[in-house]
């Protein structure tokens, strides 16, 4: 069971996220992840999509995401000819005792307090997905309050584009 | 000058219905079923208007508009269209969509809805009929305002028939149906061009065909929905192969052609289902490997390589991993086979499947009484090559698949893949005004209770149905597996009705017969298929038949039952 991730540019369309997020769910498909936003052309989105599965699922992912009519084109991003980067906001217990601990992992971690008040603070951090999870598990023992992760964005190394590295 | 381009510029607008029904009859659409409603009133406003161009066919319910322009579309190829209001309208129309979308056939299904500003309101018959519908159509379009309308509909038309057809919903206010736009018309819409297959695919092919001895073509609805059928044959003659097909691939070939074995699969002919597990390969033309055609998945066709040619690339290694898949129109490919492979002849294949072909005909029941098998070998004898044949769904609907001989493709019209019990009479109804002609529709007094009121759009545009109904009184293939797998406790499938079916077909306007002897059907049945409206015949037989040879569910060809045990 591989981690696979795929770029989909899709047409900015009336129910394109329902759309496409229903093909997943009718077909079983399980999905970890799946980001959209808008792209440098308004007509379309960038979708990301993260998944586990051997090649048989990646390929009828694919194969189904390449048939829709609203799927303009998808690429696979390898992990190693790829960036790929999610952001996490963290809303962590302060206190007296832990202030201090807390900011030596902010530090090493290269994340920012963005919010701050002596009970609590929310610290953002961007990064590979394992760098997150890492970051979210040693501070868990100072108290969670909340957490809101964006999903993964990734894009492929280079000067290519999706455009004109499509798989569909 | 001024004054006179802007005069111009009113004559060319027209309101969204308006354009609507100008855009189908631009699309060369000459028939829509459908019914009105309150969301729609301003579409069928128009097409009182355009009555001449188009004609409406008024049913009795919405499904059976669907399962109309569905036989319309399967027996004539064209794209079927139907219309409904919003709400119930539109939620009626969803399983013949589903059944459209199971079988892949090509329909434009039109619905009403409540005005934008009234959108996600709860409004009075609102329903979210592209939400519904989004995991049963090809694609579909919530149109919000007017200037898109017009090639919407022609976006809609393209997809319904490009490729792998399938149904297409396009979901329109009624503010953008009132609204006013310009309208040119244009061409009728050209579907996407056909995929061509790779080269080095087809040397896979060729050389995996050159080196079987024990040859299977395999066709799928695919075979039929793009034209195939001689390719197919084509491919058999030269490489000494044997043809069988899957239930959607019926009438492809015809029955009579000597390499054709019929059905394989859970309901399958013996010989073609035996021919399928020895062969060593097995080129696949058009289908999807579901659980009735294969069976046990681990078990199927053990000896044999695969070649699956489909046109919709998301079907390959699907059910099934091919040992070579080829996305490839399926003409364009079979051709490009044809010319490559060796002309070669498989004397001992053919004497094997020669040997399972007497095996089979030790199975047909020999009986003078009221039978399925006695029965479709009248309607074989009273009907022309030219007549389609529709179903429902059960015991009737595979004895036709088994029994029912064929001429030219496109002539076997039933549910395959959703089996939509209530499908047989709309689309029956579908298929006759398709071809312009007569339809014969074979169906059980347990399906035919679903749908039947469409006996009044039959009576109502003397649609030359000819309808056939098997009745046991018990809904048949439940009670076989019953029978078979759950000691016999025959839950809620007996029937004890009262139903009077020939005095109900006359109710409605039909003549009505009830048969009890063969002869007597024979003779009602030659008189059904020249008389010019619908005609209804009951036929009486034995609650206990059986579907035989089965593959019980998850079971393989060691598994095969072919004959009745116990009672």
């Amino acid at each position: 069971m591989d981690r696979h991730v795929l770029s989909v540019f899709v047409r900015n369309q009336y129910g394109v996220l329902a759309r496409i997020s229903s093909m997943f769910r009718r077909r079983g498909f399980n999905i970890d992840s799946l980001t959209v936003g808008e792209t440098e052309n308004p007509e379309y989105s960038r979708m990301t999509v993260t998944f586990n599965g051997d090649d048989a699922v990646k390929n009828q992912i694919v194969r189904q995401l390449a048939k829709m009519p609203d799927v303009e084109c998808l690429t696979e991003l390898e992990r190693a000819e790829s960036v790929s980067r999610e952001l996490v906001l963290v809303k962590i217990k302060n206190s007296k005792e832990s202030r201090q601990d807390i900011m030596s992992v902010v530090d090493i971690f290269r994340a920012k307090v963005v919010d701050y008040s002596t009970e609590a603070m929310i610290v953002e951090i961007t990064g590979e997905s394992s760098k997150i999870d890492a970051f979210v598990d040693l501070v868990a023992e100072f108290g969670i309050i909340e957490v809101c992760r964006t999903g993964m964005v990734a894009l492929k190394r280079g000067n290519g584009s999706i455009l004109n590295e499509n798989d569909k | 000058m001024h004054y006179e381009l802007y005069l111009c510029g009113e004559i060319m607008k027209f309101s969204g219905a308006e354009i609507l029904v100008r855009t189908l009859i631009e699309q060369q659409v000459d028939v829509v079923f459908g019914y009105p409603g309150g969301q729609v009133i301003h579409i069928y406003d128009r097409l009182y208007e355009h009555q001449d161009e188009l004609k409406h066919i008024l049913v009795a319910h919405e499904q059976g508009a669907s399962h109309a322009a569905d036989g319309y579309a399967r027996s004539t190829g064209k794209v079927g269209v139907c219309i409904a209001t919003s709400g119930p309208g539109a939620t009626n129309l969803v399983t013949g969509i589903a059944t459209a979308y199971l079988d892949s056939v090509p329909m434009v299904a039109i619905t009403g809805n409540v005005s934008n500003d009234l959108i996600g309101r709860d409004s009075f018959q609102e329903v979210d009929i592209t939400g519904i519908t989004m995991p049963v159509t090809k694609h579909n379009f919530f149109v919000s305002k007017v200037e898109d309308l017009a090639d919407t509909i022609r976006e809609a038309f393209r997809l319904a028939k490009s490729g792998r057809p399938g149904p297409v919903l396009i979901d329109i206010p009624k503010d953008v149906q009132i609204a006013q736009y310009d309208y040119e018309p244009e061409s009728v819409v050209e579907a996407f061009d056909k995929i061509p297959p790779k080269a080095h695919k087809i040397e896979s092919a060729i050389k995996l065909i050159n080196e079987a001895k024990k040859p299977y073509i395999y066709c799928g609805g695919g075979t039929i929905s793009s034209g195939a059928s001689d390719e197919v044959k084509a491919l058999a003659d030269k490489i000494d192969a044997v043809i069988g097909c899957s239930f959607m691939g019926l009438s492809s070939i015809e029955t009579s052609n000597e390499r054709f074995l019929g059905m394989q699969g859970m309901h399958g002919h013996y010989a073609s289902s035996m021919a399928q597990h020895n062969a060593d390969l097995i080129i696949t033309v058009g289908a999807r490997f579901s659980d009735r055609a294969t069976g046990n998945k681990a078990k199927y066709a053990p000896q044999a390589k695969i070649i699956h040619i489909d046109t919709d690339k998301a079907e390959i290694d699907k059910n099934i991993i091919a040992d070579l898949g080829i996305c490839s129109d399926l003409k364009l490919a079979l051709s490009q086979i044809i010319e490559g492979v060796t002309k070669v002849e498989h004397p001992e294949w053919i004497q094997t499947v020669k040997d399972f072909i007497t095996e089979e005909e030790k199975h047909v029941p020999v009986s003078e009484k009221m039978n399925p098998y006695n029965i479709l070998q009248v309607i074989n004898k009273c009907k022309t090559d030219d007549i389609p044949v529709a179903t429902d769904v059960g015991q009737h609907q595979m004895w036709t698949a088994q029994f029912c001989e064929f001429a030219k493709p496109r002539k076997f019209i039933s549910s395959g893949g959703l089996g939509t019990m209530g499908f047989g009479l709309g689309a029956a109804i579908g298929s006759a005004i398709g071809v312009g002609g007569k339809s014969i529709l074979v169906t059980g007094d347990g399906s035919f209770g679903m749908c039947l009121n469409e006996l009044a759009t039959a009576a109502s545009y003397n649609v030359p149905v000819v309808i056939v109904m098997m009745n046991n009184g018990v809904l048949g293939m439940v009670r076989q597996w019953q029978n078979l797998f759950f000691n016999q406790h025959y839950s809620n499938t007996v029937l004890d009705r009262k139903t009077d079916f020939v005095r109900l077909a006359e109710a409605f306007g039909i003549k009505g017969y009830r048969c009890t002897e063969m002869a007597d059907f024979e003779k009602t049945m030659k008189e059904a298929v020249d008389a010019e409206g619908p005609v209804f015949i009951e036929c009486f037989i034995d609650k206990d038949e059986m579907v035989l040879p089965m593959l019980p569910p998850g079971g393989s060809m060691d598994d095969i039952i072919v004959e009745r045990v116990g009672n």
